[in-house]
């Protein structure tokens, strides 16, 4: 055989492995649509606690989230006293939130759902954003890796849509449990902007879920945050009432 | 001698219009130049001394590094003791505690939701104490424009502009919405008390101030500020006092291994304030050299022109017997008049445009709109002692230097072929 001819057989076998994941076969797609089986469910009751490693002193902050569909979240913080009371409410890309203290209820919108949440690693965006991955982003499989022992697809995702916060995302999944163990978040300019770090995965209802992950806000000093799943609960019942916004002053 | 050269200048003007027109025309334009770079340098660095630097300023170190984007998670703490040494150690200068904060203003509409809203930028400063004279220092009482400053805690006033901007009248109530110095959610309720126009776009477009004691409290800094100001004596600020301050206060934590150890920046620090200060008397310098460069230059050719014309004159009088040398010197005496004469009516033509420029002033504040550098939106010239000098000077060197090179001519003169020269 000549040598022309071994090399064209050698790139037509090895093209689709560019474009799947390089041992399962399966596209980039298909992989982000079991994250997304993972990850997304049609309702979530999440019981959770929020450390956050300040300069001079670290604060944990326990709250129980429920959400319904990509655009339905309610959180209601439980500790500690200077937070209990407090209310979430976000209905599509509009958020209110409650002050006991003042008995207010503050509506945000657009920018400033990009600003920090109590001084933490994430912004508002990212502890309420549920929409599936495969409809935000175009995604590619980048190559195999090995991450705390644990064998991932590394993989980009390009947005495909205008409104995201993070333009490109690379991320490490596992590949037998199809959680992501890592993730980098891009600004359009490319600027690395967070870090997350996914651990502690667990079965849970059946699926896999990280209950532990840290971010780190790339433009800030610090540790980051941890945000730590103490219980979730998949597609259980949601009451109507808990998504409107009469209910955040009682 | 000297009279008799005055006459001649003033009855043979054609000697000495040009150049006391071009004179005038150089000594005026150096002194409103130097009148307006000077006051407008004087306006910036006064705005950033009461607004943002103070003459010193005392902030932890990693505050300091990182002061643009004001972490007051990084706030001095134990501010009472601190001022109390400062004010010990150093009795002559005023410390005054600043916070400054971000955050959203939100105006309740009669349900008690989201009427209007906008990010604001807070500045605390000690309002309730009438002895800090803060209100003073910032101009707040002459700014305002409607209603009065806070006089008891939880009442705000906002910069006009951004008044208007959230549709909020006196009275009105205002919700802070926050974070504190560790990163908890601040809501406060305020009520608007009046409204001011600072004066400067940055913060016109969304400024607040709010007592001094309020924001400790809602930002949970008890004790605590992000900056602590000192003025020196007569408000006035002199480097050589203030660099002294702050080498002698900060020689004390060199060696110290508290991460949060105070460190003192005096105005010349901050803000680039040093180096634009000394940008600007280079550029002011450089003006003045280049003036009496090209002055001397025009003048040299003046006299040139002139002493072709007057040619003749200094054959007859060679001729005559008068030395060359006296000849020179009488040239330059009566150069020496002239410079004087262009020169006092520069310095008075300039003086006249600095102050009514003084008093008028430049309104940039279309240029400066989304400017975020604290300066003012209207430059104004000031009258300062040294532009009594500042033109006469170069006036007259640049008449004498023009006339010594022009009247070198003088000595190339051969008194042996004069008479032939002169067609006797």
């Amino acid at each position: 055989m000549s040598n022309f001819l071994k090399f064209l057989l050698l790139f037509i076998f090895s093209l689709p492995l560019s474009l799947q994941g390089q041992e399962s076969g399966m596209t980039a797609d298909e992989i982000l649509d079991k994250v997304d089986a993972n990850m997304i469910a049609d309702t979530q009751i999440i019981s959770s606690e929020m450390i956050v490693y300040g300069k001079r002193k670290s604060r944990t902050i326990k709250s129980k989230g429920y959400s319904r569909g990509s655009d339905k979240h309610f959180t209601e913080y439980l500790s500690p006293e200077r937070e209990k009371g407090t209310k979430m409410l976000k209905l599509e890309d509009r958020l209110w939130i409650y002050s006991p203290a003042t008995d207010r209820i503050i509506q945000l919108s657009g920018h400033l759902l990009r600003q920090s949440v109590m001084g933490s690693d994430l912004s508002y965006e990212d502890m309420m954003e549920e929409r599936k991955l495969t409809t935000l982003y175009n995604a590619s499989v980048l190559g195999n890796e090995e991450l705390d022992n644990r064998q991932t697809y590394k993989m980009e995702l390009l947005a495909k849509v205008e409104d995201l916060s993070y333009h490109k995302r690379i991320l490490w999944i596992d590949t037998e449990r199809y959680v992501p163990l890592k993730e980098e978040l891009y600004a359009k300019s490319g600027k690395l902007l967070k870090k997350t770090s996914l651990s502690e995965v667990k079965k849970i209802q059946g699926r896999w879920y990280p209950t532990k992950i840290n971010y780190k806000d790339m433009l800030k000093d610090g540790q980051g945050t941890d945000f730590i799943v103490n219980e979730i609960i998949f597609n259980s019942q949601i009451a109507d009432r808990l998504f409107l916004k009469s209910t955040l002053k009682n | 001698m000297i009279s008799f050269l005055i006459k001649g200048i003033l009855r043979d003007r054609s000697k000495s219009l040009i150049p006391i027109v071009i004179i005038s025309i150089g000594v005026t334009l150096t002194v409103l130049t130097t009148g307006y770079v000077t006051g407008a340098l004087s306006d910036i660095v006064d705005q950033n001394a009461k607004l943002d630097t103070g003459h010193l300023k005392v902030m932890t170190k990693p505050y300091a590094e990182n002061k643009d984007q004001v972490p007051n998670d990084l706030a001095l703490l134990g501010l009472e003791e601190l001022t109390t040494s400062l004010q010990t150690q150093f009795p002559d200068v005023l410390w005054t505690p600043r916070i400054r904060f971000g955050g959203i203003l939100d105006v309740p509409d009669q349900n008690g939701e989201t009427k209007s809203q906008g990010p604001g930028m807070g500045l605390a400063v000690n309002l309730l104490n009438p002895n800090s004279g803060e209100g003073s220092r910032l101009n707040l009482d002459r700014a305002l424009v409607r209603g009065s400053l806070p006089e008891n805690p939880g009442e705000v006033v906002l910069s006009e502009f951004f008044a208007q901007k959230l549709e909020v009248n006196l009275g009105d109530e205002l919700t802070f919405f926050g974070s504190s110095m560790e990163g908890s959610m601040v809501f406060y309720k305020f009520t608007l008390t009046g409204t001011v126009k600072f004066g400067m776009p940055a913060m016109d477009k969304g400024a607040f101030v709010i007592d001094i004691t309020d924001a400790q409290h809602i930002l949970d800094m008890q004790d605590g500020s992000g900056e602590l100001l000192g003025y020196l004596p007569y408000e006035i600020y002199d480097d050589a006092r203030a660099s002294e301050i702050a080498t002698t206060f900060n020689a004390q934590y060199d060696n110290s291994e508290d991460y949060y150890a105070p460190v003192m920046l005096t105005l010349k620090q901050q803000n680039n304030l040093g180096s634009t200060l000394d940008y600007s008397q280079t550029v002011v310098s450089l003006f003045i050299f280049i003036f009496v460069f090209a002055m001397s230059i025009v003048l040299w050719n003046t006299g040139l022109i002139g002493g072709l014309r007057r040619y003749k004159e200094f054959g007859i009088r060679l001729a005559l017997g008068e030395s060359k040398r006296k000849v020179y010197r009488l040239l330059l005496t009566e150069a020496s008049i002239i410079g004087i004469i262009g020169s006092l009516i520069g310095t008075s033509l300039g003086l006249a445009g600095t102050y009514y420029l003084q008093i008028v002033g430049i309104d940039i504040s279309k240029y400066i709109e989304n400017s975020t550098m604290i300066m003012p939106s209207v430059i104004r010239a000031r009258v300062t002692s040294n532009l009594f000098f500042i033109g006469f000077i170069p006036g007259l060197l640049s008449m004498l230097f023009g006339t010594m090179l022009s009247g070198r001519a003088i000595f190339k003169r051969d008194t042996a072929r004069l008479f032939n020269e002169l067609e006797v």
